[in-house]
């Protein structure tokens, strides 16, 4: 009876197995595929703009993909395929933006925001530094001797 | 007290940029084909699938393109002004029927009427691709020299076209 169970689990498992993997593409070949698949990472779909172009299944995307597909087909390399898709649709289909005029701040804002922070930890640092080592004043000192005697005191 | 003072500072400062932000329109992607000539196409006319027609054809004249298809549901809601727009006289709109079935197309501008000095017919969207489509309808505004001046995305509206559209188009008129 357990025997049964164990084999019937077994044969559930190797089906889940079998139906998870994911569908052939039509194409049919696996070095192109993954090489469509890596660009099409990079690349925003339009149509939803929180989606990769991998990850859609917007019509443009499919149509996208199509494209990249034909092209590396062709022999043009994934910067051709890039270079089109920037060309129509500009850097906003790029996940990573290129450096220039318009996107300095983009890339530059976190270290100016990093080196700003630095500035003012080491300002305050060193003013503390200054509060903490001040000298007292014999009056200050003679003030703290005293409490300190009181406290010895009480404590005797 | 004045300690106090800062991070409300601060998130006055954020709520700023969060209240500019949520006036932003992230669909509106800017077209990298302003300033640049319109991509060249050689399509069957929707009408008359013998004859080829290409953006060269309107060269000398500052014109409309419109992106649009007969499943385009606010394609339906932008043509009574493209209509309207029509009857003035004021330009002439060519029609790109993008990703369509011939018969559909021909049958929606029988149906709603037809606006355009010619439609063009783009059946696996490639032209779409090459003028950057990404949501129909659109409408390109093209100057004499084959430029393209000005993209809006989604259906047109009489503000969007008195306002913007109209006034560009008599400027390149009158340049």
């Amino acid at each position: 009876m357990v025997r049964r169970w164990i084999v019937l689990l077994g044969l559930a498992l190797w089906l889940t197995g079998v139906h998870g993997r994911e569908a052939p593409s039509v194409a049919g070949d696996p070095a192109l595929e993954a090489r469509v698949q890596v660009l099409a990472e990079q690349l925003r779909c339009l149509v939803c703009q929180n989606q990769n172009l991998a990850d859609s299944h917007a019509e443009l995307a499919v149509d996208l993909k199509d494209q990249m597909r034909e092209m590396l087909k062709k022999g043009q390399s994934e910067q051709d395929v890039i270079d089109f898709m920037v060309q129509r649709y500009g850097d906003f289909v790029l996940y990573k933006p290129p450096v220039k005029a318009t996107t300095w701040l983009l890339w530059g804002g976190p270290f100016v925001l990093l080196a700003a922070g630095l500035v003012l930890l080491s300002v305050r640092l060193r003013r503390r530094r200054g509060e903490v080592g001040a000298e007292l004043t014999p009056e200050q000192r003679a003030a703290a001797r005293r409490l300190l005697d009181d406290h010895d005191r009480e404590v005797a | 007290m004045r300690r106090f003072l800062w991070p409300l500072g601060l998130f006055i400062i954020l709520v700023g940029f969060l209240a500019a932000g949520l006036g932003l329109k992230p669909r509106e992607v800017p077209s990298p084909f302003i300033g640049k000539p319109a991509p060249a196409f050689r399509l069957s006319q929707l009408h008359a699938p013998e004859r080829i027609t290409g953006p060269e054809s309107m060269r000398g004249e500052v014109w409309l393109l419109n992106v649009w298809a007969s499943w385009c549901g606010s394609c339906r809601e932008e043509h009574p002004v493209l209509l309207e727009l029509a009857q003035r006289k004021l330009v002439p709109v060519i029609g790109l029927d993008y990703k369509d079935e011939r018969q559909a197309g021909q049958s929606w501008l029988a149906r709603n009427g037809d606006p355009y000095l010619l439609s063009v017919f783009d059946q696996d969207g490639r032209v779409g691709i090459d003028y950057g489509v990404y949501g129909v309808p659109e409408t390109f505004v093209i100057d004499k020299a084959g430029i393209v001046r000005h993209k809006h995305i989604g259906p047109l509206t009489d503000a969007v076209l008195n306002e913007k559209i109209i006034p560009l188009v008599k400027e390149l008129n009158g340049a």
